[in-house]
């Protein structure tokens, strides 16, 4: 009942509403120090920063942060009781933070019923238990990213055009490789335009090795080569980059799955890692596509990138809860370490911790 | 799922509703657009944009206009889909050249959205209509971008200016206007770093070249997936360079395109193309009502009628309008016919374009498997001439060779010669009532979809 009140609520608020659209997360945020991709050799991703995590991770999030956190503040603050006009509003905030109609309805029925089950009257302690129910979800639904005892390990990188995969692939090949590991690098996204070179130039950049074939090549084909050249070259772990494609269509996703089958093949019984890249700033898309790619080759776990450019982040919330899906990294920025791996903990203390 | 329904979906089960009914009253109307706000929000449409959407709605349809006429629903229809198209930007909106050549456009956007490739896809569509099209590759960032648009270059055998990635993107735009003069390219396509909008000093340079060489056409490329930060980032982009249009991409996927909804309403710039597949001929004008129709379940009819209005000879078509009317449809005719509506585009495009489709059940996400078609081409050209005027003498002996030079089986011949049969059969039936229904239909070219 919660959106529909929440609905009926919109018609009669909205002359009151005098916020413009459009400048909430327009404002102007401090230049952290680390501004990304300025510096021409380093393209995309910068050389490491000696900077502890927490406050790295922090300020990637700030964004985020700001507006989320400063939206349930004064939302809580012009509350003098807790009632389900509040309700309504918390609502509002969630699916502006891209959670999703669905998930926010659950969600904020849960802090509905543990407010009635502790008796909280004060609006000031509907926070803590936001905090709480969010977190709740996302512990849940994570998982770190390990690799297996046996080697090589083989992570597949899954995604629509532009997710941010070949740059996840080089901040993992450099995470890897910083751990005294022997990588290389597949270029199976053999469809566009100078693919290969952008992957060529990262396996360059990071010093790890690569298989290619020729632009048009079949992509289970340089997925197969690189598994055999990774035993024989005794690497540790294997990254096998594939085209982005829409995860409808049909066509593309068959052959995804036949990348799958012949990576599953190769590996005699292992599961092969596989990480889904979503772009943050993604909508309601992001579960379409973790749903359908999840058809096509059984995806491990979710990558978010760009979230230091969104002002939202929501999405993380919505998979987890709706589809299960252990989100495993998330990228806060573009230097080689920030590629995280996700902790629930820090991700809604970054979040509501000012 | 309810999540992974589209929005025409959602819209057409609601205002599906209200076409069953007779009169309309307030309340049918703030039930439908409950509804109609909740799909909308689910397909990312921004929130603020979606209050006003439905308010406008709700105070044009619970008014007299509604109450008095005739038919209710069918005026409800017609407001949602007419403030719909309101919503997207009203009428088409075109490409604006530059009185004095070169026109300068420059593609900016966030990272991954699309713009190297609507930057080639633009420059193919401009070749088309008679322009001199110059890529510039003014990305000297993401490794590759350069050898990217290179590729895509040569692909469409268009030029592409280069200085490496060690000249800024400043001098590369100025070289390239030098470059234009020289070689008479009328139009320029910049193709910028793509960025995160937070970052002031990349967008510093964007500005840099916006007053280097200024650009007559800024064009924000938006992926049609983003979320409610649409509109954040449309207005940040809109306040730095004031933008001049949007190009909406990866519009092929199920998206369901909120996007495009909230970004014209908070920016007040149209969308002027919209990337509708990965191939480099994937780039159409943006036609507001044309989406609202799509999102409305009408089917993107126009769209359609236009294209088929490319492919086919209308003298060709009459013939074969004809010829279905006699009933001596041939093979050949039918082979025809497939390549004419193969070069219409793919079909499961087509196919979300009819009427009514992509609310089907059974029909949403189908795909025709493409390669069909090809066998089907096979088998008709492994005929010889006479058998495709005749395909009844065509025997045991002869399907044989018709597999083997066609690389199929038997049983592949047997089957399109039973569906060849029946479509035969059925146009026969069709023609006899054609000419019944001859005076009171207008004649359609177009005899595939009749």
């Amino acid at each position: 009942m919660g959106i529909s009140g929440w609905l009926r609520r919109r018609g009669r608020k909205e002359e009151k509403e005098t916020s413009s659209l459009g400048t909430d997360a327009v404002q102007k945020q401090e230049e952290p120090e680390e501004t990304p991709a300025a510096s021409k050799e380093s393209g995309d991703v910068k050389q490491d920063s000696p900077r502890g995590l927490f406050a790295r991770l922090k300020e990637g999030l700030s964004r985020t942060r700001s507006s989320f956190v400063a939206r349930v503040d004064s939302l809580l603050s012009t509350h003098k009781r807790i009632d389900e006009e509040l309700f309504e509003e918390l609502e509002e905030v969630l699916i502006q933070a891209d959670v999703g109609v669905d998930t926010t309805l659950r969600l904020v029925d849960a802090v509905r019923e543990k407010i009635k089950a502790g008796g909280i009257t004060d609006p000031e302690e509907v926070r803590p238990i936001l905090r709480e129910t969010i977190l709740e979800i996302l512990t849940a639904n994570t998982a770190p990213l390990e690799l297996p005892e046996d080697v090589p390990a083989v992570i597949m990188v899954v995604g629509v055009n532009g997710a941010g995969k070949t740059t996840t692939i080089a901040k993992l090949a450099h995470r890897f490789k910083s751990q005294g590991k022997r990588v290389i690098l597949g270029a199976a996204d053999t469809f566009r335009a100078a693919a290969i070179e952008q992957l060529e130039i990262w396996a360059n950049r990071v010093g790890v090795e690569i298989v290619k074939h020729q632009p048009g090549a079949d992509p289970a084909a340089v997925a197969f080569d690189t598994i055999q050249a990774g035993r024989a070259r005794g690497c540790d772990v294997v990254i096998i980059d594939t085209a982005g494609r829409l995860q409808t269509k049909t066509n593309l996703m068959k052959e995804l799955e036949k990348i799958g089958r012949v990576v599953e093949r190769e590996l005699q019984g292992r599961t092969p890692e596989v990480l889904l890249v979503v772009d943050a700033t993604t909508g309601q898309n992001a579960l379409s596509q973790a749903k359908l790619f999840s058809e096509a080759v059984s995806v491990t776990g979710v990558v978010l990138t760009k979230l230091d450019g969104t002002a939202k982040g929501g999405i993380i919330i919505a998979i987890a809860e709706e589809l299960g899906l252990p989100v495993k990294l998330i990228g806060i920025g573009e230097a080689y370490d920030d590629l995280r791996d996700f902790d629930p903990e820090d991700f809604v203390a970054a979040l509501f911790d000012a | 799922m309810a999540v992974f329904s589209s929005l025409a979906e959602k819209l057409q089960n609601t205002l599906g509703k209200l076409r069953g009914r007779g009169k309309l009253t307030e309340q049918d109307v703030k039930e439908a657009l409950r509804e109609v706000r909740l799909a909308l929000l689910e397909a990312d449409v921004n929130y603020k944009v979606v209050r006003d959407f439905t308010a406008r709605v709700r105070e044009r349809a619970v008014g007299q206009e509604v109450m008095t006429s005739l038919a209710p629903a069918h005026q409800v229809i017609k407001i949602v889909h007419e403030e719909l198209t309101q919503l997207m930007g009203g009428s088409q909106s075109k490409l604006e050249l530059a009185s004095q050549p070169p026109t300068i456009i420059m593609l900016v956007g966030l990272q991954g959205a699309g713009k190297t490739t609507s930057g080639a896809k633009l420059a193919r569509l401009l070749h088309k209509q008679g322009h001199r099209p110059l890529l510039v590759a003014a990305d000297v960032y993401r490794p590759a971008a350069i050898k990217q648009l290179q590729v895509l270059g040569e692909q469409l055998q268009l030029p592409v200016f280069t200085l490496g990635d060690q000249v800024s993107p400043v001098d590369i735009a100025k070289a390239a206007v030098e470059h234009s003069k020289r070689y008479g390219n009328d139009i320029l396509i910049l193709d910028t770093a793509g960025r995160l909008h937070i970052d002031e000093e990349l967008m510093g340079e964007l500005r840099a070249i916006d007053e280097a060489v200024s650009p007559h056409q800024v064009l924000l490329v938006v992926d049609a997936m983003t979320g409610q930060d649409a509109v954040n980032v449309a207005s940040s982009f809109n306040e730095n360079l004031d933008i001049d249009g949007i190009i909406l991409t990866k519009l092929d996927g199920d998206a369901r395109g909120g996007a495009a909804l909230s970004i014209k309403a908070v920016t007040g710039k149209p969308i002027k193309f919209a990337a509708t597949s990965e191939k480099l001929d994937g780039l159409e004008s943006f036609h507001p009502d044309r989406m609202a129709s799509r999102i409305l379940g009408m089917g993107d009819v126009l769209t359609l009628i236009e294209r088929a209005e490319a492919q086919i000879d209308e003298d060709k078509a009459r013939e074969m309008a004809d010829k279905l009317r006699r009933a001596d449809f041939t093979f050949e005719d039918f082979l025809e016919q497939l390549e004419q509506v193969r070069n219409m585009g793919p079909l499961d495009q087509l196919l979300d374009m009819l009427p009514g489709v992509p609310g089907m059940k059974g029909l949403r996400g189908l795909q025709v498997d493409e390669r069909q078609f090809g066998q089907i081409e096979a088998i008709i050209k492994s005929m010889t001439v006479e058998e495709r005027l005749r395909p009844e003498i065509i025997d045991g002996s002869r399907k044989r060779r018709i597999a083997n030079g066609s690389g199929t089986k038997v049983q592949d011949v047997n089957r399109l010669l039973k569906q060849f049969n029946q479509t035969r059969q059925m146009l026969r039936q069709l023609g006899a009532l054609d000419k019944k229904a001859k005076r009171r239909k207008r004649a359609r070219p177009f005899s595939f979809f009749q």
